[in-house]
């Protein structure tokens, strides 16, 4: 089956029912989408999937046929939500964030607290209470413009 | 300039936002097996058979007649079977192994257990079986109550909680020549490698245990990585291959340890201008099936059960029972949280009897430098209860709002608590932790045992290390915990990390910086070679500690906190919600103010689930709402904005001044949420505090005759 993933066309040959969770890191070694619960409340595995983003737990591969993927790796390592993560301290032990960040790349930049609470409310956190994440994602583009 | 005090760049650099970071199931290993637990589905029975329902081709299966060594998990008592042998003793108990490459092959595998049922005890204070008893006793609680004025008594609740790490219990057992490698995401590698050691006994010459990124951990990954440790070598000492076990979110919950539930009774004499003369306190908490580390959780519960208050008559007792669940465990606060609920929320009530303000109350009776806890132990300059409970009043407007909420349906309430850093008693001593520095090509290194799991281990160690030894901070590393390469520096647990063993790390830092004689470490490896230091705990002098009667310095110090809790009570549902948090404690002080605030609103968030909505639903022994659909944590709705002060007041015992701060913001919100309920008019006593709890509370408002019980 085709599908994008990152910007890379891509052929993966997998059961249809499988979770696009375990394609992306077992089939197209991606592992930084993480699995938190399975069961689509944390939020730890959250890919943008043509823009929107999902937990990739609950999608079977089959739906994500011809879809454009976006992963945490699909953002290049230094992207100013992930730099502010670290500064901040938005990323505590560090499971969350992939997901977290996915969360909030859509809002853009300098999004209102109220917008960012209601983008990340099924995201779940259990080190950092939400309050740095919010300084993180808020801050994150600074002087610099969103790539 | 100098690192300590600074919120410098982290060490982990930019790789947990990247996804570049190694969690335990990220690694793969060539020929990798999956495997799994078949555990008991009742509470209490004796297995009379067990019988595979699958054509066993492909693999492999353990159960207790494959331990090479002895059938135990090495804790304080050998009580806990590594797999079921004739009986279980909780529902989830492990029985058998089974590992498959295939993880669908796997999963479809059945196995029928028959059991013969035994009698089941879910009930802590009616158990016959106790795990330990504690008695403190201070003055005379005769002499205490005959010149009390006003009787105060009341029980409270707590229920129990789970960590909910992000990342559920996982590690991969790797043969390797000569023994086993094992991987994964725990807290304390030196505990699993103890644990190891006697299941594998001689069968397995060399065991080493490495901490892979750690996805939280709460101290649900202090004991417990010590059973599915064992259980993935056990699978791969039988197959030859590498095992990789990792939970999933409903098995995670369903059998592993919690946060002990606990019930405290208070009885409080008082002169009716409201000082505490005399204190008598009983404490009940449920261990579960076995001991694990139940005794530990109960002593620091007890120690800090009379609060931070100053009483010259004072009594406690504690006791922690067996019951026929899951064993209860080590859980951020270790005890404490749960005697401290009881403690504050008790203080709101004798305010409430004597007709006057919580907060006075409070002033009157806070611990001060020169008084003595329960205990015995003569506290410090470093004693900051009146400072936080000052700054916390001021900063949350708790005065004002204490008379503008009245009658709203609203409320305000605060806590006033302590938590003490570092081991209890003598435990230091015991552990005798060795740390060691080592020069390299580009700096030092740091080699100890505790872990990052989340908290900024490797970035607080380095600050400290750097400035010790007068480096750049970018000029130190910390290796990776692999238990054949570090010294056992202890477990990362108990407030200890900062305060012990970074203590230890600036000590040897000062060493080596003596050794080197002005030249830098890089230097002095490229020219003399590679030189390695070593420092060992020595134990002070000035402390004094007798285990057998429960006298003298339970801790090296205390941390102290003032929380204040604003919360709005729906008049419709009784769902109560925290609108606004303040938090003032005092540490010794930041050595990087980011990840200490990070701590406080972290471990803040933590205590306002476990007062308003997590709720362990325990039915025949079992937790039944095993999953994140219906075990809820707060989200971003559920947390409130949170007002953080850190003050400082450093510690002289502690590096740069600092102390323990990772347990210290879990004891607050509880009380400081309860009291603010009570503000808004229902008398809640118990937590979690759910909307039918509330609902079921006697209203407040007019105010009821005062009761006791």
């Amino acid at each position: 089956m085709r599908l994008t993933v990152n910007g890379t066309p891509v052929e993966v040959d997998a059961p249809p029912m499988k979770r696009l969770l375990d394609v992306l890191r077992e089939d197209c070694s991606l592992t930084g989408t993480k699995e938190g619960c399975g069961e689509g409340e944390c939020g730890a595995c959250t890919v943008l999937v043509d823009g929107v983003a999902v937990a990739s737990c609950l999608v079977p591969f089959a739906q994500a046929a011809g879809a454009s993927i976006t992963t945490i790796e699909g953002l290049g390592g230094n992207h100013p939500l992930q730099v502010a993560f670290m500064r901040e301290v938005g990323a505590q032990c560090g499971i969350c964030t992939p997901g977290m960040i996915m969360a909030a790349l859509p809002l853009g930049p300098k999004p209102s607290l109220a917008k960012v609470k209601d983008a990340l409310a099924g995201n779940l956190c259990r080190c950092t209470g939400y309050e740095a994440i919010y300084r993180a994602i808020r801050s994150a583009w600074g002087e610099q413009a969103p790539t | 300039m100098t690192a300590v005090g600074q919120s410098v760049a982290r060490k982990e650099g930019l790789g947990k936002a990247t996804g570049e970071a190694k969690y335990a199931d990220d690694l793969t290993f060539p020929g990798t097996l999956h495997g799994r637990t078949i555990r008991s589905t009742v509470a209490h029975a004796r297995i009379t058979g067990v019988r595979l329902d699958f054509d066993p081709a492909g693999f492999t299966v353990v159960d207790h007649r494959d331990i090479p060594g002895s059938n135990h998990i090495a804790l304080i008592e050998h009580d806990q079977p590594c797999l079921a042998a004739g009986e279980v003793r909780h529902v989830a108990e492990p029985i058998l192994l089974l590992a498959h490459e295939d993880r669908e092959a796997l999963r479809g595998a059945t196995v029928h257990v028959d059991y013969e049922p035994l009698p089941v005890v879910t009930d802590p204070e009616a158990s016959p079986t106790t795990f330990k008893e504690i008695l403190i006793e201070k003055g005379s609680l005769d002499k205490g109550f005959a010149k009390a004025e006003v009787l105060v008594e009341g029980t409270y609740r707590t229920g129990s909680q789970e960590h909910v790490y992000l990342e559920p219990n996982g590690v991969i057992a790797v043969p390797e020549a000569g023994g086993i490698a094992l991987y994964g995401s725990l807290q304390c590698p030196f505990y699993v490698l103890k644990a190891l050691k006697p299941v594998l006994g001689a069968a397995v010459a060399n065991v080493r245990v490495v901490q892979t990124e750690t996805g939280g951990g709460f101290g649900g990954k202090e004991e417990y990585p010590s059973v599915i440790a064992a259980h993935a070598c056990l699978l791969a000492l039988k197959s030859g291959r590498p095992v990789k076990i990792v939970y999933d979110r409903e098995e995670d919950m369903w059998a592993t340890t919690k946060r002990h539930p606990c019930v405290v009774r208070h009885r409080t004499g008082l002169t009716r201008d409201g000082r505490l003369v005399a204190m008598d306190v009983d404490v009940v908490m449920d261990g579960g099936a076995y001991c694990t580390l139940s005794p530990v959780v109960l002593s620091r519960g007890v120690i800090h059960a009379a609060g931070p208050y100053r009483c010259a008559n004072t009594r406690i007792r504690g006791r922690a029972t067996m019951t026929h669940t899951p064993p209860n465990g080590a859980f951020r606060g270790f005890g404490a949280p749960q005697t401290q609920f009881a403690m504050e929320v008790h203080m709101d009530r004798v305010a409430e009897r004597l007709g006057v303000d919580p907060v006075k109350l409070r002033l009157k009776n806070a611990l001060k430098p020169g008084d003595t806890t329960a205990t015995g132990q003569k506290l410090g300059d470093d004693t900051s209860a009146v400072a936080v409970l000052r700054a916390a009043v001021k900063k949350s407007g708790y005065n004002r709002k204490r008379v503008s909420l009245k009658g709203t349906g609203a409320g305000i309430g605060l806590a006033l608590f302590y938590h003490g850093s570092g081991f209890t008693g003598s435990g230091e001593v015991m552990l005798a932790s060795t740390v060691a520095l080592e020069t390299t090509a580009t700096g030092a290194r740091i080699l100890v045992a505790n872990t990052e799991i989340g908290q900024g281990t490797r970035t607080m160690l380095a600050q400290i290390v750097a400035d010790a030894l007068g480096v750049p901070y970018e000029q130190v590393e910390v290796a990776q915990p692999d238990t054949s390469k570090v010294p056992d520096s202890g477990p990362t647990v108990a407030s200890r990390t900062c305060m012990v063993v970074g203590g230890l790390l600036e000590k040897c830092a000062i060493a080596m910086r003596a050794r080197l004689g002005g030249m830098s470490p890089s230097a002095w490896h490229a020219n003399r070679g590679p030189l390695r230091l070593e420092q060992r705990y020595e134990a002070a002098a000035t402390r004094q500690w007798d285990d057998a009667t429960y006298r003298g310095d339970a801790y090296a110090t205390f941390a102290w906190g003032c929380d204040v809790a604003e919360v709005s009570v729906d008049p419709v549902t009784y769902a109560a919600r925290v609108v606004k948090f303040t938090a003032v404690q005092e540490f010794g002080r930041p050595i990087h103010p980011a990840m200490a605030r990070g701590q406080i609103e972290g471990g803040s968030a933590q205590g306002i689930g476990w007062a308003l909505m997590e709720h362990v639903v325990l039915k025949d022994g079992a937790m039944h709402n095993a999953q994140l659909t219906n075990y809820i944590i707060p989200t971003t709705l559920d947390t409130p904005p949170m007002d953080v002060i850190m003050l400082e007041n450093p510690f002289g015992g502690g590096p740069f001044g600092a102390k323990g701060l990772g347990e210290l913001p879990i004891d607050g919100p509880a009380p400081a949420i309860v009291n603010a309920i009570r503000h808004a008019g229902l008398d809640v006593r118990s937590i979690p505090a759910l909307p039918e709890v509330l609902h079921a509370s006697p209203p407040l408002d007019p105010p009821p005759p005062a009761r006791a019980g």
